[in-house]
């Protein structure tokens, strides 16, 4: 006699009222949720980190963040110390042969990983939608349409690919999502970050109007047409206040980066935080890190 | 940096700071997008209607010769003319050749591009004929001596209060700000147009070649009028605009409507081929077609870009561009604005002077989004970018650092010296309050942003102590 059908749902029914039981299961649910999507592939997966240049150097507590939630649902890391840029802010800027050395050098680097994450949507969409052209004759070609289909962004990577929506965060707040750009028309990701959101304990999800406009960033755009630039994030940080939210997060640092810098030259009480930086929040007020508070010299 | 991206950074620096403009065009926008969000949602299918219309487009530039001829060739037939223009001159001088033979002495005019991109109506006043706009939108424009500000609706960075205010000022008869109103007035003082002017001008929306007729969309009538009351009818028209079949608008038209102004199919939809026929009541005495090339054989030759003429000119990708919203239509000081003319206008008018445009946008992507055709309007922005640095048209400076970024991004070592340099420098800058000033090197992001706070400790280094690894200690 097989197994009857009656009896694995017996088993499975089961083991989760168990789970529900036994205290300490209860404090380590994300465990017990990682062990099951991971035995049914059959294996943990090791994930390759791409930490961008600019979060590495001016935003590092995003990549360490991101560490901290992989880590917690049992995801075995790597960061491949090699690493420095995915060629993006060259290649935007028109120089290509500059870009193209940068970008085989980051191929050459990732061909070998089996999973990459990148708390970065832009610096994702550089690889695997530019990559493509930027190689195209090269030797490398072929290989970076094979690199890029493995490189995910941070949310993507949970939702699609993990398929976690429960990371086990905490963060009481009222949030508001800024649908950053290239996360949303080039790798078409809407729905995951609020899907993840929608499952931490104690936040508020609020939409704000135009969350789909652009804050205005766009690497170097920002520097050469700065009044251009900062008269969007001007218009963005205005949409997200009315949306009576107190932190408003993005899945692109660089957004982020912008809207801090228009938001505390506004004097505005709200706050930007990377999606990392809330999924890593467990609770423990002395863990939060949100960016800091205007500092003495502003203006 | 040409003179012309010297004027656009002072205007648009100059509307962005402007906060009833973007009120404006906010709430003219706010318009657009309720009314193209129901116009989409009356198709089962919107993104298959645009997948067919780029389909259409792309088969008639793919074989832009074949076409234009057999139009040609059927205007021909039913006895009206075809002039090709190489360039804006020989188009402008043909039409104010004919307007001199014939002696005209009053031109009424329904919206046409590209007779602003050849500068037509200041060459038909310098011989003393008088040029009168139909389209309500230009003729607002044209009272304030003005270009369009958008390339569907020229007047949308006016209100209802300015527009009264001109209108009293211009044609006396009107104290109103009733929009009822101050259509009636403009009305009136058109109609005496219509019927004393010996020339119509006119736009085609498409040639049609297979019928070989134009193809004409207006809202108010202006432009049936325009093309069969006067006399004499001047078609202008870019060759691009040239389709392959009557049946292809049926989903053209539709789309055009939907995505210009979210309309089912625009008001008035006018077919015209060619002069009055013998059996026929109305129509012109004479037909002319002048094609305009202008640049676009150029682009048609280049592979990679050639995509760009499939543009049907809706104006959607310049509704959908915050840059655009933000500098607003006249800041690019080029016929076509937003990203079509960010990305067209290099083409046209020269990569050297024009470049800029291409670089003014923070690449987001929503042109691209809501083009009606499928132009992948914001790549074609990188492709220019790149076409300027491969022309050594960029600052020695900017070259000189990305040589450098290329040097420091091929080696971990250098790359983390360089950061670990960097966030040394805007640290002691920020203790010593100089954020944003001259000796600031962050000072083009301090001088808009509230300085930029930079950490002690790279990622790598906390990853380095936190898992043992050989990571830098900074």
């Amino acid at each position: 006699m097989g197994e009857h059908p009656a009896f694995v749902h017996f088993s499975l029914g089961h083991f989760c009222l168990a789970a529900e039981f036994l205290p300490f299961v209860e404090r380590q649910p994300l465990v017990l949720r990682s062990f099951e999507v991971w035995t049914i592939s059959g294996r943990m997966a090791k994930v390759a980190l791409f930490i961008p240049c600019f979060v590495d150097q001016l935003a590092p507590e995003v990549g360490m963040d991101m560490v901290l939630v992989l880590r917690r649902l049992g995801f075995e890391m790597e960061f491949p110390e090699k690493q420095t840029c995915c060629g993006q802010p060259a290649f935007n800027s028109g120089y290509w042969n500059d870009a193209r050395p940068v970008a085989e050098r980051f191929v050459q680097i990732f061909r070998n990983a089996e999973q990459v994450v990148c708390p970065s949507g832009s610096c994702t969409t550089m690889i695997r939608n530019f990559y493509p052209e930027l190689l195209a004759g090269t030797p490398l070609h072929e290989e970076a349409i094979r690199v890029g289909r493995r490189v995910f962004e941070f949310s993507e990577f949970l939702v699609k690919v993990a398929k976690v929506t429960e990371v086990g965060a905490s963060f009481p707040h009222r949030v508001a999502i800024h649908d950053s750009c290239h996360a949303l028309r080039e790798l078409h990701l809407k729905q995951e970050s609020r899907e993840l959101l929608r499952q931490v304990r104690g936040l508020e999800l609020v939409e704000m109007p135009y969350s789909e406009d652009c804050c205005g960033f766009g690497g170097t755009f920002a520097t050469k047409f700065g009044a251009i630039s900062a008269a969007m994030g001007d218009v963005k940080a205005g949409n997200a206040e009315s949306s009576g939210a107190e932190f408003v997060t993005a899945t692109d640092t660089s957004c982020l980066l912008h809207l801090d810098g228009i938001l505390r030259r506004r004097g505005s009480k709200l706050r930007t935080i990377h999606l990392a930086g809330i999924l890593a929040q467990t609770g423990s007020p002395a863990k939060r890190r949100p960016r800091p508070a205007a500092p003495q010299g502003a203006p | 940096m040409s003179n012309a991206a010297r004027e656009f950074l002072r205007s648009a620096a100059e509307k962005s700071a402007d906060l009833v403009h973007r009120q404006i065009i906010r709430r003219g926008i706010d318009s657009y997008e309720a009314a193209n969000e129901r116009g989409r949602s009356r198709f089962l299918d919107w993104d298959a209607a645009r997948l067919r219309c780029q389909e259409i487009k792309w088969e008639a530039v793919n074989n832009l010769d074949r076409y234009l001829l057999e139009f040609e060739q059927r205007v021909k037939d039913r006895g009206g003319h075809v002039f090709w223009a190489e360039n804006s001159e020989e188009a402008r001088n043909y039409v104010t050749d004919l307007a001199t033979a014939r002696g005209v002495r009053k031109v009424v005019k329904s919206k046409s591009m590209v007779s602003e991109e050849i500068h037509l109506g200041p060459a038909l006043e310098k011989l003393g004929i008088k040029v009168v706009e139909t389209d309500l939108g230009e003729y607002i424009v044209q009272l304030r001596d003005e270009t369009p500000y958008h390339i569907v609706t020229p007047a949308m960075h006016l209100n209802r209060t300015q527009i009264a205010a001109l209108f009293k000022e211009k044609l006396g008869d009107v104290d109103t700000d009733d929009p009822q109103q101050l259509v009636a007035a403009a009305r009136r003082a058109l109609r005496r147009d219509f019927f004393s002017a010996e020339m119509g001008i006119s736009g085609a929306n498409f040639l049609v070649a297979d019928a070989g007729m134009i193809a004409l969309t207006t809202n108010e009538g202006n432009g049936r009028l325009c093309t069969s009351v006067p006399r004499i009818h001047v078609v202008l028209s870019g060759i691009e605009k040239v389709i392959p079949r009557l049946q292809d608008l049926a989903t053209l038209w539709p789309v055009l409507a939907t995505a210009g102004t979210g309309q089912p199919i625009t008001c008035y939809s006018t077919l015209a081929g060619g002069p009055r026929q013998p059996n026929e009541t109305d129509g012109p005495e004479e037909f002319h077609v002048v094609l305009v090339d202008n640049g676009r054989s150029e682009l048609l030759a280049n592979v990679g870009e050639r995509e760009v003429l499939h543009c049907i000119r809706c104006g959607a990708c310049i509704n959908a561009c915050p840059v655009f919203r933000t500098v607003g239509g006249h800041s690019y000081g080029t016929t076509y604005m937003g990203p079509i003319g960010s990305v067209l206008t290099p083409h046209l008018r020269g990569l050297n002077e024009f470049q800029h445009l291409s670089y003014a946008s923070s690449l987001c992507g929503a042109c691209t989004d809501v083009c009606p055709v499928k132009i992948n309007l914001h790549h074609h922005l990188l492709h220019n970018r790149r076409d300027a640095v491969s022309a050594s048209d960029r600052p020695w400076s900017e070259r000189m650092g990305f040589a450098l970024w290329r040097w420091a991004m091929k080696d971990a070592r250098r790359f983390r010296v360089a950061g670990w340099l960097a966030r040394f420098g805007m640290r002691v800058i920020h203790r010593l309050h100089l954020d944003g000033t001259l000796v600031d090197p962050a000072r083009p992001w301090n001088r808009n942003h509230a300085a930029l706070l930079a950490p002690a400790k790279s990622f790598r280094a906390l990853w380095g102590k936190q898992n043992g690894g050989n990571g830098s200690s900074n």
